[in-house]
């Protein structure tokens, strides 16, 4: 009886394992990683080791999750303010560029640095 | 092509180098010399119930002491890590949001800010409900790790996880960072100073002897392993909860 149960949570381990590498959203990728541990837990537990059960529960399952979560959060997070800053500094770019465009339409024919300026901007 | 071909070969060769490890497994009906000794002698030398107790924090205590030196390590790194870029960040920040014009801290925006990282009423009550309980937990895991399964390591994470559930409910939860590093500081050099102790008033480091056996199954039993461990859990505890406390971002 131990003995299927221990095949079944393999199983449902090797499942969670493949699945923590194939998922395509991270956040699910790491509970699926979280519910590893958790089963390798009850594992341990039922083979007779309820320190390394309680380990790995408590380390394994609750805290690395956590952590992972985290650091998602902050990758993430950091990511969109750079984003959000790129959009910034092109929108400035733009800005500058139409100023000297209208710098340009202003000044025509007042020679070479208006131009040289206007094929800067342009590019 | 040359990629995959040889992984496939790496994965053949490592699977031909594991396959007798795996094919020799068998259930084990008797313990090993090492294990029967550790097992016989256990209650006898050192009065604990929980071998594995015994064996961690007394037969092989260097271990243990290396383990919590790589955990301290490992703690005062992300620590470092993350408050080397958290200051960088508020250096950088302000000036692009404050020429954007996007300043989150006045206007409605604000509410809803402060909303989302506070969590929702529920957590909040929960937590501050569930906190005195998973923190006592955690004390008596490690006070009795001598008794019963568990000890210093899972009740320093209990602990961790306790404020944790604190710092979800509510993000802007201040920690008390002089008392985390003192707690901290103090019972690692406590832990090693016990070690001491054993080395001085008997056999040798470590050796939690010094004090009386006790009573068997009794909490002040087994010399000083009851101590060893507590102070293993606070030290724990204290550097797990810095790690979650530096690794926050409250948006």
């Amino acid at each position: 009886m131990s003995m299927l149960i221990l095949i079944l949570f393999g199983i449902l381990i090797l499942g969670g394992g493949i699945a923590a590498l194939y998922i395509e959203d991270t956040v699910s990728a790491i509970v699926a990683a979280g519910v590893v541990s958790l089963l390798a837990s009850l594992v341990y537990l039922i083979v007779g080791a309820p320190d390394v059960a309680m380990t790995e529960a408590a380390i394994g399952s609750a805290l690395t999750t956590v952590v992972f979560l985290f650091a998602w959060s902050r990758i993430r997070s950091n990511a969109e303010a750079e984003a959000e800053d790129e959009v910034f500094a092109e929108e400035m770019h733009t800005a500058r560029n139409e100023e000297r465009a209208g710098a340009e339409g202003k000044g025509k024919g007042k020679g070479r640095r208006g131009k040289r300026e206007g094929r800067l901007g342009n590019d | 092509m040359i990629k995959r071909l040889l992984i496939i070969l790496t994965l053949t060769a490592i699977a031909f180098g594991l396959y007798p490890l795996a094919w020799g497994v068998k259930d084990a009906r008797q313990l090993s010399p090492l294990a029967a000794g550790y097992v016989e002698n256990s209650v006898e030398e050192l009065g604990t119930s929980n071998v594995v107790t015994a064996i961690v924090v007394s037969y092989r205590g260097l271990d243990t002491l290396g383990e919590v030196t790589v955990l301290f390590a490992a703690a005062a790194g992300v620590t470092l890590l993350m408050t080397a870029g958290k200051s960088e960040r508020r250096k950088k920040r302000p000036v692009s949001r404050g020429k954007d014009g996007k300043d989150t801290k006045d206007g409605s925006e604000g509410g809803a800010d402060r909303a989302r990282r506070q969590g929702s009423e529920l957590l909040a009550a929960g937590a501050a409900f569930l906190f005195p309980i998973i923190w006592l937990f955690g004390i008596y895991i490690f006070i009795h790790g001598h008794l019963t399964p568990g000890g210093g390591f899972q009740g320093g994470v209990v602990i961790a996880s306790a404020v944790l559930l604190l710092i979800l409910s509510d993000c802007r939860q201040e920690l008390g960072h002089t008392v985390l590093q003192l707690t901290e500081a103090l019972s690692g050099a406590a832990y090693v100073g016990v070690g001491l102790l054993g080395l001085w008033m008997a056999a040798g480091f470590l050796d939690p002897r010094f004090l009386a056996a006790g009573e068997f199954g009794q909490l002040f039993s087994a010399g000083a392993i009851p101590i060893i461990y507590s102070l293993i859990g606070i030290k724990v505890g204290a550097e797990l909860t810095g790690i979650v406390d530096s690794l926050r971002r409250c948006s």
